[in-house]
């Protein structure tokens, strides 16, 4: 990549995540042990580590589809530990699956239309009662509009009216983060976006976020990808066997030995 | 503004399919009994019989689509909330005089009552069970329509003596009460309307029609009126955003939940309104002989209702109407219908087994082994039911109307107001 568009900032001054001494265990298995990492506001930060790493696992806990053992989640400076997804979705801290979960038996369309919060006609008597439901319809009108136009700034605007079930695994992650825009988030957690996605459609996106990121979106971005971590993420966190192994710029993190060790192997 | 609104466009096609369909079906049954020289009276008699469980059937699927369809709750205990609306309608309507007593309030008040509680207890028992894995759910509700099949029959509800009433359940022997479907009588007794009704009757008795039968097309009308409603309701609901929150709980409810969905909020709402639907339902239905026994509501109630589900297209209100008036049309009632023609024209005793039918068979004679199956057909008509499921699955698995792409936004999505599409 020859575009350096990376801000320089070794610590995090204000940050809109952070993450303390997060714990989890599956039976016998420790996933996460004990990670702490701060994200810094209006920043793209990378996570990394090998498979297993408990990356996914550290999703799971931050947004709430799982509950940490131990430990604490703040965004934005409100404590999250333990609450719903669609409680910490609804704060703005919305997420994206390593394996896409599109709804399949939905169109495309309809699955970017589940995305906007606190829609009108999520309450079942503005839908039913006659001339209320005239108010769902206009706003109906308004999302599709908003719906249509990130489809096609993805590129999936004609697949618009097929099943979910019908894409490629990649359009799938490509709704998949459409959709989570569609929700107004303030920070995006995108758990491997661009794996499937072809390398020119893979440029548009990392253009897209850093557009995103202009506007004051916050992102932290799981990738297995180095060009795309070293390129595009001001910041680093690397984790390993579910702790936290090192921290700081892209560049630091490439000369850290205990990085090259664990993750990186020698081939850097 | 040019576009299309999309509710009327769609409700007048399937009107029409489902008219097509009824009216099919109708002259085929009509034309087939009056051929065959069935009486005039035995076949509007039929008819009538066949909209009525046509209706409640219809009603019925209605609410368990927007449970199983819509929202994927697997409730397998539809019997035990058509039970409570009825036993709950039952108690509070029947005679304070009568054994076992009830309250002796007006009817319309025993049915307001009884939707009410069945949807309240329908929510009661989904903040508990929804908390648990699908699978879990659908064994406690079952369990539970089990429970209230069971307590309805125990002898501790069966008498309860309050002061020097006996109230109570009545156990097995049940609970008699003035029917819903007597509305058509009070209606005639009303002055105005009387008239109407003597001139019904008039018609009817010119062309061989009793007034009963009459009376029971009547109140088949006023369950119809109920489904229009219930229909008209539920596929608001359907075209709507949280008709969309629904179909995202059916299809993955963790990615519901992390786009900000409060699903678990959304699922006692529906569960709770299914339940209270299906109590209408019992009402109309069951509630519409004079007594109510527990053995209408054994779970094999709730397997029909699937059936007429499956038959239907599971996710479709449209589909919901046409697969309860398939299965009362061609599952339920057409078997018996058929034996009526058997009956009228064919000499079919029936031998006591099917060996004894397979023995005359040998000497070249098949009417008794016609007549063994016109004598078994309420067995048969099981054997109809698997066949039917069987081909369904091989031919149309999505059922007669689960192939069509309901969309669930109130608008219709694929037009734009700047876009490219014709405006
Ligand atoms: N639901 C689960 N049940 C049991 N074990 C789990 C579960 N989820 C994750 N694990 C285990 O936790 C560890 C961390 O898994 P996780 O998915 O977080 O890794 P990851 O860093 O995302 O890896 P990858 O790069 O391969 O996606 C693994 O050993 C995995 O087997
Ligand atoms: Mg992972």
């Amino acid at each position: 990549m020859s575009e350096q568009r990376t801000r320089p900032t070794t610590n995090v001054d204000d940050p809109i995540l952070r993450a303390e001494n997060l714990r989890k265990r599956f039976g016998g298995i420790v996933a996460v042990d004990g990670a702490s990492f701060e994200v810094e506001r209006g920043s793209i930060t990378g996570l990394i580590g090998p498979n297993g790493a408990g990356k996914s696992t550290t999703f799971n806990l931050i947004t709430g589809v799982y509950r940490p053992d131990g430990g604490s989640v703040v965004f934005d400076g409100g404590d999250v530990t333990g609450h719903s997804p669609e409680r910490i979705a609804n704060q703005g801290l919305v997420r994206t699956f390593q394996i896409a979960r599109e709804l399949p038996e939905m169109t495309v369309l309809e699955n970017m239309m589940l995305g906007p919060q606190n829609q009108l006609g999520e309450s079942i008597w503005r839908s039913v009662t006659p001339v209320v439901r005239n108010e769902v319809i206009q706003e109906e009108k308004q999302l599709r509009e908003r719906a249509w136009e990130t489809l096609e700034l993805f590129e999936i605007d004609h697949l618009a009216e097929e099943y979910a079930s019908s894409l490629s695994g990649g359009q799938r992650k490509l709704l998949e983060l459409a959709r989570a825009l569609l929700t107004d988030p303030d920070m995006l957690l995108l758990d491997e976006p661009m794996a499937g996605v072809n390398p020119s459609l893979e440029k548009k996106l990392l253009e897209r976020i850093h557009d995103l990121q202009d506007e004051g979106y916050s992102f932290l971005l799981v990738e297995h990808d180095m060009d795309v971590i070293m390129n595009h993420c001001e910041r680093v966190i690397v984790m390993h066997q579910g702790e936290l192994l090192a921290e700081g710029l892209p560049a630091e993190i490439q000369g850290d030995e205990a990085v090259i060790e664990a993750y990186l192997g020698g081939d850097v | 503004m040019s576009e299309r609104t999309i509710d009327t466009d769609r409700w007048k096609g399937d009107l029409l399919l489902l008219a097509k369909i009824v009216a099919a079906t109708y002259v085929g049954f009509a034309s087939l009994g009056l051929v065959t020289g069935v009486p005039i009276n035995e076949v509007a008699g039929f008819l009538v019989t066949v909209t009525f469980f046509a209706a409640s059937f219809a009603l019925v699927t209605l609410a368990l689509n927007l449970h199983w369809g819509y929202t994927g709750l697997f409730n397998i205990g539809v019997a035990g909330f058509m039970a409570i609306g009825v036993y709950t309608m039952a108690v509070l309507t029947a005679s304070p005089d009568a054994s076992p007593a009830g309250l002796g309030l007006p009817i319309p008040v025993g049915v307001v009552a009884g939707v009410l509680v069945a949807a309240l207890v329908g929510a009661v028992i989904a903040l508990p069970a929804l908390r648990v894995r699908s699978d879990y759910f659908a064994i406690i509700t079952l369990g539970f329509s089990e429970i209230v099949r069971l307590s309805i029959t125990s002898g501790t509800l069966r008498e309860i003596e309050v002061g020097d009433r006996v109230y109570g359940t009545g156990g097995g022997s049940g609970i008699g009460y003035t029917p819903v479907d007597s509305v058509i009588p009070w209606l005639f007794d009303r002055p105005g309307i009387g008239l109407l009704g003597d001139l019904l009757y008039g018609i009817g008795g010119l062309v061989g029609i009793t007034t009963s039968i009459i009376n029971r097309l009547l109140y088949a009308l006023v369950i119809i009126a109920f489904v229009v409603a219930v229909y008209a309701l539920l596929q608001r609901l359907a075209y709507s955003p949280f008709g969309r929150v629904l179909k995202a709980i059916r299809e993955d409810e963790v990615a519901a939940r992390s786009l900000g969905k409060n699903t678990k909020y959304a699922k006692i709402k529906v569960f709770a309104l299914g339940c209270g639907l299906m109590g209408l339902a019992g009402i109309l239905w069951m509630g519409s002989r004079s007594l109510v026994t527990p053995e209408s509501f054994m779970p094999v109630v709730t397997f029909y209702i699937f059936v007429a589900l499956i038959v239907g297209g599971s996710g479709s209100n449209t589909g919901s109407i046409v697969g309860g008036f398939v299965f009362a049309a061609f599952l339920w009632e057409g078997p018996r219908f058929l034996r009526t023609i058997a009956r009228a024209n064919l000499d079919t005793r029936s031998p006591p087994t099917i060996y004894d039918a397979a023995l005359e068979l040998a000497a070249f004679d098949v009417m008794p082994l016609v007549g063994y199956f016109i004598g078994s057909l309420d067995e048969f008509r099981w054997i109809l039911i698997g066949v039917a499921l069987v081909l369904l699955m091989v031919y149309r698995p999505e059922g007669l109307l689960g192939d069509r792409k309901e969309i669930a936004a109130a608008t219709d999505l694929s037009q734009r107001q700047g876009g490219e599409s014709d405006e």
